[in-house]
């Protein structure tokens, strides 16, 4: 166990590593220069060179790349090019922001969704499955952003059932996430019940379903104690490998809503060039995909005994 | 989809009749399949139309500011800000959907299936090579590698083709891959080697034709994530900067609704629901009539 997990964290280097040349690549000495767009057109030459040395941007590209590993073993990433703040604490703040919008609705929606894709698994073939399945494959049919800005339009400034956006932090805050919160569960629905449905069937062939209906129980007992079980294996890997997508937050969502999290960051770095946080952001977030995917293999030999960590 | 047991779409096989023509009395026999294609079908002909130059002009002006749609063919859907057609700017936006769609596929397929099958066959370096490709790609948020590479092209529609088709072969390679690894050491696979064919022979022309049913029914899925992703690239600032778009039309939405200004926002989500349903759904039947697994 000890030397696998060794294993798997040594095997995340290169990919790692791959992840910062490749955002290395794409984000510096590419598109408008940083300097001049945060200097203006009448900057001066001195102005520029003091700035460029202020950012490390004097140096040769090499040693810029050595110097963007440093900061991803130290997470010391910098500082942002447009507010000079550093970028640790953005994320940290941002971090934060993010996930109370997005833990919440995984967490119910995870469970509404596996409960429902269930409960359609036990009624297939119906007439109520097939037309479950219409409505989802028609609902994943329309884009994410005509859901934020018809919900918004109509729930929030329409009938008025909610704040139109805004964020404040701490207990206060709810009434301004629960609409974000409604508009997630409902874009998630859709794929994530055909998913788990899909799942379900699948173990509905298996032998030992099988053996359980000839033992003589019951559909109910079959479908929730004996597929259950089974299902959980690829439900825990899509619910899993989804985590390190919280910390970026609904940027979508945060974006129409206000609320700053790691999402709206990162757009506003888009928007303005922000090399450093769209660096950072990238690394930290594949450093998180990567550390999730050995938790769920971990979970794999923690929820299935057959499964052999080698 | 799985629920075969209960319900089988798939006919059963005739005696001595190949798989492909079963898949396709399949298909022929399905019928909101079949009007799924046909609606697949017309898009692309408005797209194509588009090409030929056939499409009337959306920059030309029809009618006032915002005119409610009524019974006239130009203002079927009414107008813009501008008093230009809604539904020419759609007819437009759909030949950059499709062609947005239909490149970033092209793009897309040969990459995933080419290396799935390098990957999957030779195993070892080659393998290990692929993998780590892959998985780099698919730990950067797909977002943030789509506009490092837009940042890189210059903004537009090459970019988000080209940025897209970077990042969407990847699920496809996994699966091939995948596949190509169950099927290299077959029986009727060591037959043919014994025989002495090539590696590109046996890749090629013996195990190909076995996994690419995967690739067939990606292909919609790919064409109908490359259409919604343009949406999003376009709202974020780093997608279609001129000429018509879904997304740009969508964008400017955001700000007519609260003017009570429905017309934009119903026709073109409208336009792109039937275009996304329809190539789900023939997903869903291209798969039931391709998947081996899911015939008798």
């Amino acid at each position: 166990m000890g030397t696998y997990v060794a294993r798997r964290i040594l095997q995340m280097i290169p990919i790692i590593l791959g992840v910062a040349a490749l955002v290395f690549i794409l984000f510096t000495g590419v598109g408008e220069d940083p300097v001049r767009t945060a200097l203006g057109q009448h900057a001066t030459t001195e102005a520029i060179a003091e700035l460029r040395k202020l950012w490390g941007l004097d140096q040769p590209l090499w040693l810029q790349f050595i110097d963007f590993l440093r900061q991803i073993v130290t997470f010391d990433y910098g500082r942002s090019f447009n507010t000079g703040e550093p970028l640790s604490e953005m994320f940290r703040q941002g971090a934060l922001v993010s996930l109370s919008l997005t833990v919440f609705p995984y967490v119910l929606g995870t469970l509404t969704n596996v409960s429902l894709a269930l409960l359609i698994a036990y009624y297939r073939g119906s007439l109520f499955d097939r037309f479950s399945t219409v409505i989802f494959v028609a609902s994943m049919s329309i884009s994410y952003l005509v859901y934020i800005i018809a919900f918004q339009y109509l729930l929030a400034y329409q009938v008025g059932a909610f704040p139109i956006n805004g964020y404040e932090s701490g207990w206060g805050g709810i009434k301004y996430l629960l609409l974000p919160w409604l508009i997630i569960m409902v874009v998630t629905a859709g794929p994530d019940i055909r998913i788990y449905r899909t799942v379900v069937l699948d173990e509905t062939k298996a032998d030992y379903v099988r053996t359980a209906f000839a033992k003589g129980a019951s559909e109910f007992a079959v479908i929730f104690r004996h597929i259950l079980k089974n299902a959980m294996i690829p439900i825990l890997t899509h619910v899993v490998i989804g985590i390190p997508f919280l910390i970026l937050g609904a940027f979508l969502m945060e974006r129409f809503f206000s609320i700053p999290g790691v999402g709206d960051i990162m757009i506003t770095a888009i928007h303005n060039g922000d090399f450093p946080i769209l660096k950072g952001l990238t690394v930290l977030i594949a450093i998180a995909y990567a550390l999730f995917n050995l938790i769920t293999d971990l979970l794999y030999a923690l929820v299935d005994p057959r499964v052999q960590l080698s | 989809m799985a629920a075969v047991a209960e319900q089988p779409t798939a006919p059963p096989r005739r005696r001595g009749e190949s798989l492909n023509r079963r898949a396709l009395r399949s298909l022929l026999r399905n019928h909101t399949a079949l009007a799924c294609f046909a609606v697949i079908a017309l898009y692309v002909a408005i797209a194509l139309l588009g090409y030929a130059g056939l499409l009337p002009d959306f920059q030309e002006r029809v009618g006032t500011s915002y005119e409610a749609p009524s019974l006239s063919l130009s203002r079927l859907f009414g107008t813009d800000i501008f008093g230009r057609s809604i539904l020419y700017k759609i007819l437009a936006g759909t030949q950059t959907a499709m062609t947005i769609g239909f490149i970033v596929t092209g793009i897309s397929l040969p990459i995933g299936i080419l290396l799935g099958a390098l990957a999957g066959y030779y195993g070892g370096r080659v393998d290990a090579a692929i993998v780590w490709l892959y998985s780099v790609i698919s730990s950067v948020p797909s977002i943030l590698l789509i506009v490092g590479i837009s940042y890189v092209l210059e903004k537009g529609i090459t970019a988000i083709c080209i940025a897209l088709g970077a990042v969407s072969w990847v699920g496809l390679c996994r699966m091939i891959r995948g596949e190509v690894l169950k099927h290299r050491n077959r029986e009727y696979v060591l037959a043919v080697r014994l025989l002495g064919a090539g590696d590109a022979i046996i890749i090629f022309r013996h195990i190909l034709p076995n996994v690419v049913h995967l690739a067939i029914v990606t292909a919609s899925l790919l064409v109908l994530s490359a259409i919604k992703s343009e949406v999003i690239l376009t709202f974020l600032g780093v997608g279609i900067q001129d000429g018509a778009s879904w997304g740009t039309m969508i964008t400017d939405a955001t700000g007519e609704l609260v003017s009570g200004i429905w017309w934009p926002l119903a026709s073109v989500t409208t336009a792109m629901f039937l275009i996304i349903y329809a190539l789900n759904v023939a997903g869903d039947a291209l798969r039931d009539a391709l998947d081996p697994k899911l015939i008798d």
